[in-house]
């Protein structure tokens, strides 16, 4: 059962009142303006939105949350735009909210190691703030220069470093939101235990289907003090999932541990000039942190793993400047990627860990079938595989047939017991692949907690469930933002 | 009041709820109060509901029945060298995982890696029409559909029963080490408290003692750093170290709760440092007993009798006394939400 919006909206006297609560220069509406709001990381879906708001205050965002739901008109809430879910790509007669200007850091409590910040705040911008308390904010996904905190909460936000920290939904203590009927709440506290029902986790990961962040709450740790980060070539695949096997049954808990294949490493190091141990199918990153008594008497026992794990060569980072040198290969390589090929598609599944080795094989098998190019970057510390599937938008077919192989990938995911997303959320893009993993009743019940927050099914809709209307699939190549540099996909 | 049904299958789970018109699971009842609800309520019991349905170590992935005893699932962990990182209460009362999730009680353990919402991944459970759903997921990482699992901590199984439940595990610490840092008082405690939280040192559970007149420090990792820690910190804070069975004694006394009142109300309060001063004076003036843990974000509150009010929200776990204490305000949305998982109140009320 799905939400359905029941009457006619009027759009010209909706963007009328639009004009009463900002101001002409907050509301874009032609469509050059609209055209850098028509997609996001997503960049094979593309829909002109009706308008786009940019307000500068939570009073605004209020007003216009209301004023949607007065006129019947579905919104989408949008920060910087990265989804690569198509998570905040834009509803055909709607509105887009960016949230951009809604980026205050309103509070830092160094002793309650917290922060309160506004939904457009950048995630590195939290660090930066409270980096002179010894303090950071772990999530850490690889658009984190330019993503922000609002949507990383919408769509619960991975990062390098979950094994350990967990994931966004980990992080925010309390959550201060306007919902699709115009409530506003407030869920959770400062601190980091609750009493009833845990609502803010409930919210974080809603994928914009309940409301709008307005103030978040987020748990800091303090920054680990050194690190031990070492990054082993193998000749093989294989042999680098057996070094994670070997590192998991040993007790260890690193920080994280990242795979990266040939043809990332081909993107890498031609992108940021990395240099990687020659001939190898696979580079391992695996990082130890904490305080430097305990890393030090936990280093020895890691190095020894790596050597017996029969690499290529192991290089640990001898000082910070070399580890950021691993980190920024690692960051780079999605984007990076796009000098292999005019477009591509970032996948985001899930295995359980001690299958990688066969999913890796299975996705090499069905790329070869398929005859399309597939790199392979993934969190191996908790089995999420980004297979990165290449293709040339300008032959006819060919996103067709890379999003058949995506699909393929996704079925292999959940058939191995895993899951069709691991960080990137649902969003647009696996809509259709809900269906995979939860029967007919249990998208039943996620329908009835999306119309509990959302009767009128006016907050993003089209994302998550498979329902509807689907914009075109668009064939053109990288993000501006990501040509220029300024992003990179995770 | 009849007896509980026993289910012990997870369709009979299913067919118990679909029964009557008023139910409530209920694990070993450990925490009694919460559910001492009213007597045309038909209980289901859950401890046919045992045993651990998949243990993957190298995963870091277990899944159980809802009435699986904590114990078991600690032993089958230890086996293999991993533990429980939330550090569930009440582990040799009892204690199930089911009736741990409901009540959402994490011990001093979750201070290091987080509680039962950082490690809790996925639920089978009936909702208030009868049907088994599972939500979440089997993997330690998943972002697809609404985090349900997650909203089910601490909702006292108002909104579901728990059938089968899967959660993340960490390898176990190579060793531990607890230092005894004696106080004066509670604002000597706090400023401990916080400064330790924000150090450097990685510190794994930090409390203060029920006895009130210290902090309870623990560390754990490789057994060779742990002294050099130690050495440091005493520095800091003046104390000692505990020999290894003193500690063993003081951490068991804990999560057992050996500290309480046997008849009086056992509350639990979600706090933060800044408020523990006025809590303890609360406390001392009801001639009651603090256990004050995570750092200082949460507390159990031991009273010889029931009380009004402890000027912060508080849930009753067992003895006398109404269910909540200065009860939070639930949102508006709490209804609408309780309609979509519940739509005919199957199940009690998160007020009684």
């Amino acid at each position: 059962m799905s939400s359905t919006i029941t009457s006619v909206a009027d759009p010209a006297r909706f963007l009328r009142r639009l004009g009463e609560i900002l101001p002409p220069a907050r509301v874009l509406a032609g469509p050059a303006q609209l055209a850098a709001y028509e997609s996001d990381g997503l960049t094979a879906f593309r829909t002109a939105p009706l308008a786009v708001a940019v307000p500068e205050t939570q009073a605004e965002v209020i007003a216009l949350v209301r004023l949607c739901h007065a006129e019947k008109i579905p919104f989408v809430a949008r920060g910087s735009g990265t989804s690569l879910s198509g998570g905040s790509t834009p509803v055909a007669g709607g509105l887009v909210i960016t949230l951009n200007r809604l980026n205050r850091i309103l509070r830092v409590d160094p002793a309650q190691r917290l922060a309160v910040v506004e939904p457009g705040v950048i995630n590195t911008a939290v660090t930066l703030a409270v980096a002179s308390y010894g303090l950071h904010y772990a999530p850490d996904p690889s658009s984190q220069s330019i993503c922000t905190i609002g949507g990383n909460v919408a769509f619960n936000s991975g990062g390098a470093h979950c094994l350990k920290y967990g994931m966004t939904s980990n992080h925010v203590l309390g959550l201060k939101a306007v919902l699709a009927s115009g409530e506003v709440v407030e869920f959770g506290s400062a601190s980091r235990e609750q009493l009833g029902p845990d609502w803010c986790g409930l919210f974080v990961g809603n994928e914009g289907l309940f409301g709008i962040a307005l103030e978040i709450t987020l748990q800091l740790l303090p920054r680990a003090e050194v690190f031990h980060t070492v990054l082993a070539g193998y000749r093989t695949l294989e042999q680098a999932g057996d070094a994670v096997s070997a590192i998991i049954a040993s007790g260890l808990l690193p920080g994280a541990i990242e795979i990266m294949d040939a043809l990332a490493l081909e993107a890498a190091s031609a992108a940021v000039h990395a240099e990687y141990p020659p001939g190898c199918e696979a580079v391992l990153i695996v990082e130890l942190e904490g305080p430097r008594e305990v890393v030090a008497a936990q280093r020895p026992q890691l190095d020894a793993l790596i050597a017996a794990s029969g690499p290529v060569e192991a290089r640990p980072a001898r000082d910070a400047t070399e580890r950021a040198a691993i980190w920024k290969g690692r960051k780079s390589a999605f984007s990076a990627v796009g000098r292999l090929s005019p477009d591509f598609i970032v996948q985001d599944g899930v295995v359980p860990r001690r299958r990688l080795g066969e999913a890796l094989r299975r996705i090499a098998e069905m790329s070869r079938a398929a005859g399309i190019r597939c790199a392979n970057v993934f969190h191996a510390g908790d089995g999420n595989l980004h297979p990165l599937i290449l293709y040339n938008g300008t032959e006819p077919g060919a996103l067709e047939r890379a999003e058949i192989l995506a699909g393929k990938i996704l079925h292999m995911c959940v058939e191995m017991g895993g899951s069709i997303t691991g960080e990137h959320g649902v969003g647009l893009e696996k809509r259709d692949y809900l269906a995979t993993m939860f029967n007919a009743d249990e998208l039943d019940c996620l329908h009835r907690l999306r119309d509990a927050f959302d009767p009128l099914g006016l907050a993003n809709p089209g994302k998550m469930f498979p329902d509807g209307t689907a914009p075109a699939l668009a064939q053109h190549g990288l993000h501006p933002l990501e040509k220029a540099g300024l992003i990179s996909r995770e | 009041m009849n007896a509980p049904l026993t289910p012990s299958t997870l369709a009979e789970l299913a067919a118990a709820v679909r029964s009557a018109p008023r139910v409530l699971a209920i694990g070993a009842r450990t925490k009694p109060r919460l559910s001492a609800v009213a007597p045309e309520v038909t209980l289901i019991s859950t401890l046919g509901l045992n045993g651990i349905t998949e243990y993957q170590p190298d995963e870091f992935t277990f899944t159980a029945l809802a009435g699986t005893p904590l114990r078991e699932i600690a032993a089958t962990l230890a086996e293999r060298g991993q533990y429980l990182p939330f550090d569930p209460y009440l582990l040799h009362a009892g204690a199930t995982i089911g009736g741990t999730l409901a009540a959402g009680l994490s011990g001093p353990g979750r201070f290091r890696f987080g509680g039962l919402r950082d490690f809790i991944l996925g639920v089978r459970f009936v909702d208030g029409t009868g049907r088994l759903l599972r939500l979440g997921g089997k993997v330690v990482k998943n972002a697809a559909g609404f985090d349900v699992p997650k909203f089910f901590v601490g909702s006292l199984g108002r909104f579901g029963v728990f059938g089968e439940l899967t959660f993340k595990v960490f390898p176990r610490p190579a060793a531990t080490l607890t230092l005894r840092l004696p106080v004066a008082d509670a604002n000597a405690a706090t400023q401990i408290l916080t400064a330790a939280a924000g150090a450097r040192w990685e510190i794994d559970a930090l409390d203060l003692l029920p006895s009130a007149d210290a902090v309870a420090l623990r560390l754990a990792g490789p057994a060779a750093a742990l002294p050099l820690l130690a050495a440091e910190i005493l520095t800091r804070f003046p104390g000692d170290i505990l020999a290894a069975a003193t500690a063993e004694a003081l951490w068991a006394d804990l999560r057992e709760l050996r500290w309480t009142f046997t008849d009086g109300p056992l509350l639990k309060l979600a706090l933060t440092p800044a408020q523990l001063p006025a809590l303890a004076t609360t406390v001392r003036t009801h001639a009651g007993r603090l256990h004050v843990t995570a750092g200082g974000n949460a507390a159990l509150v031991s009273l010889p009798a029931p009380i009004a009010s402890l000027g912060l929200p508080a849930l009753t776990l067992r003895g006398p006394g109404p269910l909540w204490l200065d009860a939070p305000t639930s949102p508006a949305i709490a209804a609408a939400v309780k309609t979509a998982l519940d739509p005919h109140n199957r199940f009690p009320s998160l007020a009684a």
